[in-house]
C-alpha cells in the first residue's frame, strides 16, 4: 500500500488533501503555497474529489470561511504562507477558541517587510499563541505524513483544536523529492470521517456559536483551550504510533538525531536541520559528540521531554529562523531556554537567528556553531547569548 | 458533557462550561428577565384592542405574544418598555404608564 | 413563494428571534431580524450569522442565544465570508448526502460590518454567488462602540468621531450608496426597506431575498434611539418621515430590473425626518439653514437618479 512518488512539497500536500477529500476548501493564492490551491482546484475541476472549493477574495475570508465551514460540520482545510497567515491573524484565534479542528497547510516565508518571498519561520512563530497545534516537517515526506496525522489529532473529542502543518516554502515546497506515499483507501481509513457532535447543520438541534464572553465566562473558555492543548501532545503521540504501524515510519514530538552521548547540540525546526546533519556526521567523525534536536511539534510546546533529551548536554545552541526583536532572542530561544532551566546541572546555552528570508545556511554554518560549543563546554565563555548568523558584517 | 444554558452560571467552573462557548439548544435568552429594564410599562386596554395585530411585528423584543389571530397579552417578563407598540396602535388600547411595575 | 400578503398570517408563525436579548429599548436592530426571519418557511432551517456589532453582543451573551436557528459569530469584517462558508458545507454535505432537507443562510451585519470593515468580505461573497442573504441593519454610525461616523452616517450627522464643533458642523461626507453598490454585483437580488405599515414591504423583500437561489442583499434602516436621539417610541414615525421624504426610498433589484415600491404622493421636505432627530439639531439654529437646503438638494439628486433607474 505504500508506493514512490517524485513529487514537490506543495504536491505532496495537494496530493494529500485529495486523498482525504474534504468537504471544503478555501484559499487565496500566495508565494510560495499558491500551487496547493492551483493543483487542488484542477482536482475539482476534473471531478476527482467531491469537495467544495470557496476562491475567496483574501485569507482573512479564507480563514473566516473555513471557520463557517468546520463550524456547520464540514471538514475544512486551507494553506497560506506569510502575509496571508498574518491577514488571518484574527480569524485564526477565532478558529481556536471556538474549538474548529480546521487544517492548514502552511508553506513558511519571511513576513514584510520589506517584502520577501523566502523562507524564514516569522509567519508561523508569529502567530504561535493563537491556540492553534503547529508542526513542521524537514522534507517533503515529513510534510505529506504531517498532514495525513493532523485532522486524527485535532479533531479528537479530547482536543478539537485546529492544526497547522507547516513546511518551508520552496527548499521543501518547490524542490522534487522522493516521497513514498500511501493508497487512497489507506489514507481515508487512517484519516476517517468528521464526526462533531454539535454543529450548524445538525438537524437534531441548533448550534450557536461564537458568542460574547463576560468577564465571568471567558477565562474559564480559555483554560479549557489550554487543556485540550495539554491533551493535544498525548494525542500527537497516540496518532504517530497509529501511523508508524501503518507506515514503518516514526514521528515523535522531535527527532534526536545523535543525541545519546552529545555533549554539545542544536535545536532547530525544518529543513536546516538536514544541513545540520551533514554538519553532525562531519564532526563525529572528527570524534566530536554533536548532536541535534529537530522540533517537530512547537505548540503544544514539548519542555518537559525537551529538558529530559537534553539535561545530559554541556553547550546548546538554539537556532531560530524568525526574529522576534526582544534583545534577547528567537522564540524558539525563549522556549527551550525556559524548559531547561530546571535541570541541575543545566547546559549552557545560546541563540542565533539565521536564516531570515530565505538567507542561505551551509554545513560551514552549523560547524562554526558547534566549534563555539566545545570551547563553551570546556569552560570558555559563554559570550553573548542573542546573536545572528549569515548576515554580512 | 451535556450542558444546558440554565445549568451554567458566573460561579460556574470551567469544567462546567460547554467547550468553546457554544451552546446547543435554541433561544436560551428567554430565561432572561430583561423587563427589570423597564421605567415605564405599555398597557394593554383589552377592550380597545380589536386585534389588528399592528403592534407585533414592531417589537424589538417579541414580547407581544399572539395566538390564533388574537394579541395575548404583554410578556412583562422581557418587555423593555420602549413604549413603540403605543405609537402603533390605531385604537389608543396601548398606553404607557409610569414606573416598571406592570 | 406566498403569492399574496396575509399579515395576520405572517404573525401566527413560529417567532425565531426569542426575547431576553440586551439590545436597547427601542432598537431597530432587534426588529429588523424579527422581521426578516419571519418570512422564513416554518418547514425551513436556517443558520443565521452575524457581523460583530450591538446585535452580536446582545443576541449572543454567553450562555443566551436568542435564536430558536443555528446562530454563528466569528468577527467584525467576516460575516459574509464565514457564511459564505457555512453555505458551501451545506453543499458539500447536501453531495455527499450526510443532509436531506432545506436549510437556509441569512446574515446579519450594522453599517459598520457591512458598508465599512466587512465590505471587502461581503462584495466577495456576492461576486462568488453564494445562495445566501446578506441582511444590513442600518443604523447609519458605529452604535456598538458609541455613535461613531461611518460610511453610512449621513452628512451633517453628530456622531463622535464626527463631532458637531465650532468649526466643523458633523460628518463632511454624504451617505456612501451601498445599495447600489451591491447591485452593481448583479446578483439576482437586491432591495432598501425599513419599518413601514404592516411590514408588507419588509416581509415580501425578504421572502424574496431568501428563496431567490443565489445571494441576497436586504438593506434596511433601522433606527437607533440613542445615536440618532430621539424618544425609543418615535422609531415608527422616522422610519414613515424617512420613506415619505425620500431620505431612505424603497425599491428593489430583480435581476436587473429596478423597480419602486413606494412612490410619495406628495415628497414632505426632509426637515420633517431631520427635525425629530437630536443628531441634527445644529442644523435648524439660524445661520445654519445652508445645511438643509444641502441635504435637500442631496435627497432630490439621489432621488432623481433612482427615479430613472426604475423607469428606464
Amino acid at each position: 500500500m505504500n508506493y514512490n512518488d517524485r513529487l514537490s512539497g506543495n504536491e505532496a500536500i495537494a496530493f494529500a488533501m485529495k486523498q482525504i477529500d474534504p468537504d471544503v476548501m478555501a484559499a487565496f493564492p500566495i508565494t510560495p503555497s499558491t500551487e496547493i490551491p492551483q493543483y487542488f482546484a484542477q482536482y475539482v475541476a476534473n471531478g476527482e474529489v467531491n469537495t467544495e472549493f470557496v476562491p475567496v477574495e483574501s485569507e482573512h475570508s479564507s480563514m473566516s470561511a473555513c471557520i463557517g465551514a468546520e463550524a456547520a460540520g464540514a471538514r475544512s482545510v486551507t494553506a497560506t504562507s506569510s502575509c496571508g497567515l498574518a491577514l488571518m491573524y484574527e480569524m485564526m484565534y477565532v478558529a481556536a477558541s471556538s474549538r474548529l479542528p480546521i487544517t492548514l497547510a502552511c508553506v513558511n516565508r519571511a513576513l514584510s517587510g520589506p517584502i520577501n518571498i523566502n523562507n524564514d519561520h516569522s509567519d508561523s512563530m508569529g502567530i504561535r499563541d493563537a491556540g492553534w497545534i503547529q508542526i513542521y516537517a524537514e522534507n517533503n515526506q515529513e510534510a505529506y505524513d504531517n498532514f495525513l496525522q493532523a485532522m486524527p489529532i485535532g479533531e479528537h473529542p479530547d482536543v478539537r483544536l485546529p492544526v497547522m502543518i507547516c513546511q518551508d516554502g520552496f527548499i521543501t515546497s518547490h524542490a522534487l523529492e522522493n516521497i513514498t506515499l500511501l493508497d487512497t483507501e489507506s489514507v481515508k481509513k487512517f484519516v476517517g470521517e468528521y464526526q462533531p457532535e454539535n454543529y450548524l447543520l445538525k438537524k437534531e438541534n441548533p448550534l450557536a456559536i461564537g458568542p460574547y464572553d463576560l468577564g465571568c465566562h471567558y477565562m474559564e473558555h480559555k483554560v479549557q483551550q489550554a487543556e485540550a492543548m495539554k491533551q493535544a501532545k498525548k494525542r500527537i503521540l497516540e496518532v504517530a504510533a497509529e501511523f508508524e504501524q501503518l507506515t514503518g515510519r516514526k514521528y515523535g514530538l522531535f527527532e534526536e538525531y545523535q543525541m545519546e552521548d552529545a555533549e554539545v547540540a542544536l535545536v532547530l525546526i525544518g529543513s536546516s536541520a538536514g544541513t545540520a546533519k551533514a554538519a553532525v556526521d562531519t564532526l563525529r567523525e572528527q570524534g566530536v559528540k554533536a548532536g541535534l534536536i529537530k522540533l517537530r511539534v512547537f505548540r503544544p510546546f514539548p519542555a518537559e521531554e525537551l529538558a529530559q533529551a537534553l539535561s545530559k548536554v554541556k553547550a546548546l545552541a538554539i537556532m531560530d529562523k524568525a526574529e522576534s526583536f526582544s534583545d534577547h532572542g528567537g522564540p524558539l530561544f525563549s522556549e527551550v531556554r525556559a524548559a531547561l532551566y530546571d535541570l541541575e546541572p543545566r547546559p549552557r546555552t545560546v541563540g542565533y537567528v539565521y536564516g531570515l528570508g530565505g538567507r542561505d545556511v551551509t554545513p560551514e554554518h552549523f560547524a562554526g556553531v558547534y566549534r563555539r560549543l566545545l570551547d563553551i563546554a570546556a569552560g570558555g565563555d559563554l559570550g553573548p547569548t542573542y546573536t545572528h548568523m549569515g548576515q554580512r558584517g | 458533557m451535556k450542558l444546558s444554558a440554565k445549568e451554567i452560571t458566573e460561579h460556574s467552573t470551567w469544567q462546567e462550561m460547554t467547550l468553546g462557548g457554544e451552546i446547543y439548544e435554541p433561544a436560551t435568552s428567554k430565561l432572561v428577565n430583561t423587563g427589570a429594564w423597564r421605567t415605564n410599562t405599555p398597557v394593554l386596554d383589552t377592550e380597545k384592542c380589536r386585534n389588528c395585530l399592528l403592534c407585533v411585528p414592531y417589537c424589538p423584543d417579541s414580547s407581544l405574544p399572539v395566538q390564533g389571530g388574537k394579541l395575548l397579552g404583554i410578556d412583562y417578563y422581557h418587555c423593555k418598555g420602549c413604549g413603540i407598540c403605543t405609537e402603533v396602535c390605531p385604537f389608543g388600547a396601548l398606553s404607557m404608564k409610569e414606573g416598571g411595575q406592570a | 413563494m406566498e403569492r399574496t400578503y396575509n399579515f395576520k398570517h405572517t404573525l401566527e408563525k413560529k417567532e425565531r428571534f426569542a426575547p431576553g436579548h440586551r439590545l436597547c429599548a427601542g432598537c431597530g436592530a432587534g426588529i429588523a431580524v424579527r422581521g426578516v426571519l419571519r418570512a422564513l418557511k416554518e418547514e425551513d432551517r436556517a443558520v443565521v450569522g452575524n457581523a460583530t456589532g450591538c446585535l452580536e453582543v446582545s443576541s449572543f451573551l454567553y450562555p443566551y442565544t436568542a435564536y430558536e436557528d443555528s446562530y454563528i459569530h466569528t468577527a467584525f469584517e467576516s460575516a459574509g465570508a464565514s457564511l459564505s462558508g457555512v453555505e458551501a458545507a451545506y453543499k458539500a454535505l447536501k453531495r455527499r448526502g450526510k443532509i436531506d432537507d432545506t436549510v437556509k443562510f441569512i446574515t446579519f451585519g450594522g453599517d459598520g460590518g457591512t458598508y465599512d470593515i466587512g465590505f471587502q468580505s461581503l462584495s466577495g461573497a456576492m461576486e462568488r454567488g453564494h445562495d445566501l442573504t446578506y441582511v444590513c441593519y442600518d443604523n447609519e454610525a458605529y452604535m456598538n462602540t458609541g455613535i461613531q461616523r461611518s460610511s453610512s452616517t449621513p452628512r451633517f450627522a453628530n456622531a463622535t468621531t464626527s463631532p458637531v464643533g465650532t468649526a466643523i458642523p458633523g460628518k463632511s461626507q454624504n451617505k456612501k450608496n451601498l445599495t447600489d453598490i451591491i447591485a452593481a454585483h448583479n446578483v439576482p437580488y437586491v432591495a432598501q426597506t425599513t419599518f413601514i405599515g404592516n411590514f408588507r414591504d419588509l416581509y415580501t423583500k425578504a421572502q424574496k431575498a431568501i428563496y431567490t437561489p443565489g445571494p441576497a442583499f436586504l438593506n434596511i434602516m433601522a433606527p437607533c434611539p440613542r445615536g440618532w436621539e430621539y424618544p425609543t417610541e418615535k422609531l415608527p414615525e422616522i422610519c414613515r418621515l424617512a420613506v415619505e421624504t425620500c431620505v431612505w426610498p424603497l425599491f428593489e433589484v430583480e435581476n436587473g430590473v429596478w423597480r419602486l415600491s413606494y412612490e410619495p404622493k406628495k415628497k414632505l421636505p426632509v426637515e420633517e425626518y431631520l427635525r425629530m432627530q437630536g443628531r441634527f439639531r445644529h442644523m435648524f439654529k439660524p445661520g445654519n439653514e445652508w445645511m438643509i437646503e444641502d441635504v435637500q438638494q442631496n435627497v432630490d439628486e439621489n432621488w432623481e437618479k433612482l427615479l430613472a433607474k426604475c423607469q428606464g
